[in-house]
């Protein structure tokens, strides 16, 4: 369904902005020259993969307005007169809108936590854009191919870091543990799909593809475009436990995660930074600097 | 990669309304490293045009870079000051932008202005922890004996070195 490849294009959007967010409250904070440059430049990166991501978003939505609209239901966004645009979708839509993983939306903490969300999150994002290049859906993969180089430095940045963390002094090895214990919890919806991935990640099936007139693109089977987040999950492991060995880090035994923020229930911390990065554009719509 | 390249020379081969786009595409620089035009940069990835109106399609270097939008409203503005209209700029993600597309000339104006120009050995980031890629040439005395000082510099696109023989710091246009 259009709608499912729509909502699936906005958690990827959603993850991408509020994580870019995040880490641009670093700067000017960092804990050094190189390492706030660093923060702010991996920030950069995010929010510009979400703005193509959104952009992508706003091109389905407004192609297939009658089927879309209503998934959307914050007042200030429909407003909006005529087409909408990436911008649109960014800083009008209301917290319970907001697809992303609980994990980006964490606040900060210290320079461990933040390098810690960083470290699982790019490890993530990076089996994930691995897979989705290679997407029927031409725009999904060539956003995944441009967006993972840029991942790729991402993950090693964070992950030299986990170690240098781990393996350093008591006190930073102390943080990191303390890190690892507030977000693990947060990890496991990353591989549990929501709705709109089942729909989109399943097999194609010929029953799924013959439904419907041809040709028609509510109709035509969209399955098989994303990969099923579950199928990930396995590398993401092994990867983030070898990195966690370098750096003499415990593992953290199984345990309950947390889950809802890809079916838009967050924790207390979103709503604070949509306030802020909303603020300018609810109070002074269409602004611009 | 090696296909892309060709695709540029094969565009630039092509009628003289064509080349003439080309020509004037060498007036637009890009904000940050004012010595490259954007043809240098390799993001120009295609030009059609009928000698009245033109249509340029660009890649961006790296997705949140903030040139790019300067960069589209100056080719905006160096085509329309030579009478073409209207301009149309496209946008495409892929094949992603890499640092093999800058030009050779593009790369001496790099190491002229101060900026090490990416290895032309193309190493792009590995995901192996510490590694780093072959020694970087110090532009200002070009001893190799120089270290990164930080993975991210200035802008996207350049890393951060010190020489360890001339004590200069310099950025580096890091590989992609």
């Amino acid at each position: 369904m259009i709608s499912d490849k729509f909502l699936y294009t906005l958690f990827l959007a959603d993850n991408a902005l509020i994580l870019g967010h995040r880490n641009s409250e670093w700067t000017g904070h960092g804990p050094n020259l190189e390492q706030d440059i660093a923060i702010s430049n991996i920030a950069l990166d995010l929010v510009g993969q979400a703005r193509n991501l959104y952009q992508y978003a706003a091109e389905q939505y407004n192609n297939y307005r009658d089927e879309l609209s209503g998934l959307i239901t914050s007042p200030a966004f429909n407003q909006v007169q005529g087409p909408i645009d990436e911008d649109d979708l960014a800083y009008l839509r209301d917290v319970n809108e907001f697809r992303n993983n609980l994990l980006v939306e964490q606040p900060n903490g210290d320079w461990a936590k933040t390098i810690l969300r960083q470290f699982l999150f790019s490890c993530y994002q990076q089996l994930l854009y691995e897979r989705m290049k290679q997407s029927a859906d031409l725009q999904l993969a060539a956003i995944a191919e441009k967006s993972l180089k840029e991942v790729l430095y991402h993950v090693r940045w964070s992950g030299e870091w986990v170690i240098r963390l781990g393996d350093g002094t008591e006190e930073s090895k102390r943080r990191m543990q303390e890190a690892i214990a507030s977000l693990w919890k947060f990890t496991g919806e990353l591989f549990i799909a929501a709705s709109f991935e089942k729909a989109l990640a399943s097999a194609p099936t010929a029953p799924a593809a013959s439904t419907g007139a041809p040709g028609s693109p509510m109709e035509t089977s969209l399955a098989g475009l994303v990969p099923a987040p579950e199928s990930l999950k396995e590398t993401w492991l092994e990867k983030v436990a070898g990195t966690f060995r370098l750096a003499t880090l415990d593992m953290p035994a199984n345990s309950w995660m947390q889950q809802g923020g890809k079916d838009c229930i967050h924790t207390e911390h979103l709503g604070f930074l949509l306030a802020e990065m909303q603020y300018l554009q609810r109070a002074y719509p269409g602004s611009e600097w | 990669m090696q296909e892309a390249k060709n695709h540029i020379t094969d565009i630039r081969a092509v009628d003289a309304a064509t080349q003439q786009v080309w020509q004037y595409l060498e007036e637009v620089t890009d904000p940050e490293v004012p010595v490259l035009t954007v043809v240098d940069l390799g993001i120009i990835r295609g030009v059609i045009t009928d000698g009245k109106s033109a249509e340029v399609t660009i890649t961006p270097t790296y997705t949140g870079c903030p040139a790019m939008d300067m960069i589209s409203t100056n080719i905006r503005m160096v085509l329309a000051s030579h009478g073409y209209a209207p301009v149309t700029i496209k946008t495409i993600l892929s094949p992603a932008w890499t640092t093999e597309w800058m030009t050779e000339a593009g790369k001496e104006k790099l190491k002229a202005y101060g900026i090490a120009p990416p290895n032309p050995k193309q190493s792009v980031c590995t995901p192996e922890y510490f590694h780093r890629e072959e020694a970087v040439q110090c532009p200002h005395c070009n001893s190799f004996h120089t270290h990164m000082i930080s993975e991210f510099g200035s802008t996207a696109c350049k890393s951060l070195y010190r020489c360890d023989d001339c004590q200069e710091p310099f950025d580096y246009f890091k590989c992609h």
